[in-house]
């Protein structure tokens, strides 16, 4: 078996709308270690999501997943049958979405949430299943869980929320985690609470996890390497610290230029990159970021940048990287 | 929980009363009762003496004081032409409309939850096509026309079924019910079939359209992500949350079903309550129209009510105060 737990090549997911198809994902590769955790990154609509779905196989139509390979511990998700998926799903890979008020059915007790993926996907007895509830929602910071467990979603905050959404994503023990902005929705004092569990738990229970989040201020603090998503392309990959210190595409340099600097004066969390994002239906001809990039040159708008390698494992698509040797300025 | 009852209750009674005045005033603009029952060559001063007789010449308030006072005793008046108490004659065909009404209702659930969830899991198949073509005919089609359809066709080209009236009844609790006899229950098929196709069509639309709306939501899709299979994600996440609008729409059909079995029961003989009124509003038999109309709205108040505790069973959201 590879070295990876994940690989995937060249994936490409198209929406065929009645306008046109939309290519949300267009030839994204990326890989995964066990206890890795990556970051994807990237402004809204740039594919993020329809990436994490696509690992699940859970496009739906119009959806499609049109090309590439997802290999998950050596085998290719996308030649499995939807009865295979279904036992892969919950069970070697689970899913974090983004707004906790709407991921748990209403009408369900939590403590019935969680046992159906326990039910699913593991061999315990009703007795076992209970007491494996309390445990995770023990372990994910819910108080006095006995009391909690006849509890409806409504009865719960959306932080307590999503602590039982994690637990559910935790409960069969799953190699590979995708959290889908799991933070976005909550208050800033729960972001940090949820994301602190989740890198605590995801290390204690030996899974990897993709955080797909718009804010790399998230990313730099819990993840190993990043991957920086626009209009459905990967445009820079690199190890965390590296890509924070020194962003090479102009993309993630305007990305970066949104984070609040831990030392010094805050400065404000302004959108750094002029303009917004092209509609996918009508991408421009070269580069999609060249229109507005600042680094632009005529080839960035005739000829699409391949991506490159810069150096080892870091690598970008773009026609004229940033330079590493002149060090960006504090606020981008 | 009691203060809700109480409430309740409270509310129930309101509506009667207001139910009661609306009813009174109508019936007594409409026809004169009297010149029905007296017989034809009655003298005028016959007339003028039956209407003293009835308490038909005193002041509209002070008859509708009596009908009041007499509501509360449980006494809704005797009936012009059978010169019976009129709640009698209605409590005595009640069973037959409720058996009626029960049989559609189990037939239009019976048909309507698979026919409706199956379209709406999956909408673009040939079947759930075919499925809502039916519905819409079921929709369109008066009932009264499909009624005598299907008394041409099983009753009199085929000879299959019988096409009026009860048939030999059997006792249950001491009350007569048509569907205990294998007799009865052959009369029984083609009326509660006739009242079922309305509902059942509009149910079939309803139920697919939440199934639509709840499939799509980001639980439903988290459920996914769980490997939940494809049945379960249906039968125990979805169909419960597209029921609960679906309940509300039921209850009210329930009670027009009861109400308004009239036209089925004319058509098929069926000697049900909805027969009885409409026989009555024929011989201008004031207080059956009345009891009827009473009997009714506090029926359809009762569902009400009845759906509201659904809800909360279904929905824990829903917090009855
Ligand atoms: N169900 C869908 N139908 C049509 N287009 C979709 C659908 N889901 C996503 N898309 C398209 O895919 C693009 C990427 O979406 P998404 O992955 O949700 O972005 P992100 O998560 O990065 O904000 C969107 O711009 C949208 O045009
Ligand atoms: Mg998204």
């Amino acid at each position: 078996m590879s070295e990876y737990l994940l690989e995937v090549k060249n994936l490409k997911t198209c929406f065929e709308l009645f306008r046109g198809t939309v290519k949300a994902v267009d030839g994204v590769d990326f890989t995964l270690k066990t206890g890795e955790i990556l970051g994807i990154v990237g402004e809204s609509g740039g594919g993020k999501s329809v990436t994490g779905f696509s690992l699940l196989g859970l496009i739906d139509a119009p959806g499609r997943i049109t090309g590439g390979e997802i290999l998950f511990r050596g085998e290719d998700l996308l030649k499995k049958s939807e009865e295979e998926m279904r036992r892969i799903r919950g069970k070697e890979i689970s899913m974090i979405f983004q707004d906790p008020m709407t991921s748990l059915n209403p009408l369900q007790t939590i403590g019935r949430q969680i046992d159906e993926m326990l039910a699913l996907h593991t061999d315990l007895s009703s007795a076992g299943r209970r007491a494996r509830i309390l445990e995770l929602l023990n372990e994910v910071g819910i108080p006095t869980p006995e009391d909690r467990l006849d509890c409806y979603p409504h009865q719960f905050s959306g932080g307590m929320r999503q602590r039982v959404v994690i637990a559910i994503a935790l409960a069969a023990n799953p190699r590979l985690i995708i959290a889908d902005e799991p933070t976005t929705a909550l208050d800033v004092t729960v972001q940090a609470q949820i994301l602190k569990l989740m890198e605590n738990l995801v290390k204690k229970f030996g899974s990897a996890l993709i955080l797909v989040t718009h804010d790399l201020a998230v990313v730099s603090e819990m993840t190993h390497r990043v991957v920086v998503m626009y209009c459905g392309k990967i445009v820079e990959e690199a190890p965390t610290a590296e890509l924070i210190r020194a962003p090479r595409h102009p993309y993630t340099k305007g990305l970066l230029g949104s984070i609040p600097r831990i030392t010094g004066v805050r400065t404000p969390r302004l959108p750094q990159i002029p303009g917004m994002a092209p509609h996918l239906f009508d991408l421009p001809k070269g580069c999609s970021f060249a229109p507005r990039c600042g680094y632009a040159t005529e080839r960035c708008r005739e000829e699409v940048p391949a991506m490159r390698e810069l150096s080892a494992g870091r690598r970008a698509a773009c026609h004229n990287p940033v330079s590493t040797e002149k060090r960006t300025a504090g606020n981008g | 929980m009691l203060k809700y009852l109480l409430k309740r209750i409270f509310q129930m009674f309101v509506v009667l009363f207001v139910v009661s005045v609306i009813v009174f005033c109508v019936m007594s603009f409409t026809g004169d009762p009297v010149l029905m029952i007296v017989p034809p060559t009655a003298t005028d001063a016959q007339i003028a003496e039956a209407r003293i007789a009835l308490g038909l010449d005193r002041p509209l308030w002070e008859q509708y004081s009596v009908f009041l006072g007499n509501l509360l005793r449980g006494d809704l008046g005797v009936s012009y032409m059978f010169k019976r108490p009129a709640l009698t004659l209605i409590v005595e065909r009640m069973p037959a409309t409720l058996e009626l009404v029960f049989l559609s209702i189990l037939i239009s659930l019976a048909v309507a939850l698979p026919c409706g969830v199956f379209a709406g899991a999956r909408p673009n198949s040939p079947l759930s096509r075919a499925i809502m073509g039916g519905s819409l005919l079921g929709i369109s089609l008066p009932s009264f026309w499909v009624g005598i359809l299907f008394i041409f066709y099983f009753a009199v080209e085929k000879g299959l079924l019988p096409s009026s009236g009860r048939g030999v009844t059997g006792l249950l609790f001491g009350v007569p019910f048509a569907f205990l006899t294998w007799d009865g229950f052959r009369h029984i098929i083609l009326p509660a079939v006739t009242l079922a196709l309305g509902t059942l069509a509009m149910l079939i639309r309803l139920i697919r359209a939440q199934i639509m709306e709840v499939m799509r939501q980001d639980f439903i899709r988290f459920a996914r992500a769980k490997g939940v299979s494809w049945s379960s994600l249906l039968f125990s996440h979805a169909l419960k949350n597209a029921l609960v609008p679906v309940v509300t729409v039921f209850g009210l059909q329930v009670g027009s079903l009861i109400a308004f079995a009239t036209v089925t029961e004319t058509i098929f003989a069926w000697p049900g309550m909805g027969k009885l009124l409409v026989d009555s509003i024929n011989t201008s038999d004031r207080p059956v129209i009345v009891a009827y109309l009473m009997i009714v709205a506090a029926m359809f108040v009762l569902i009400n009510f009845i759906v509201d505790i659904v809800y909360t069973l279904i929905d824990p959201r829903v917090d009855l105060r």
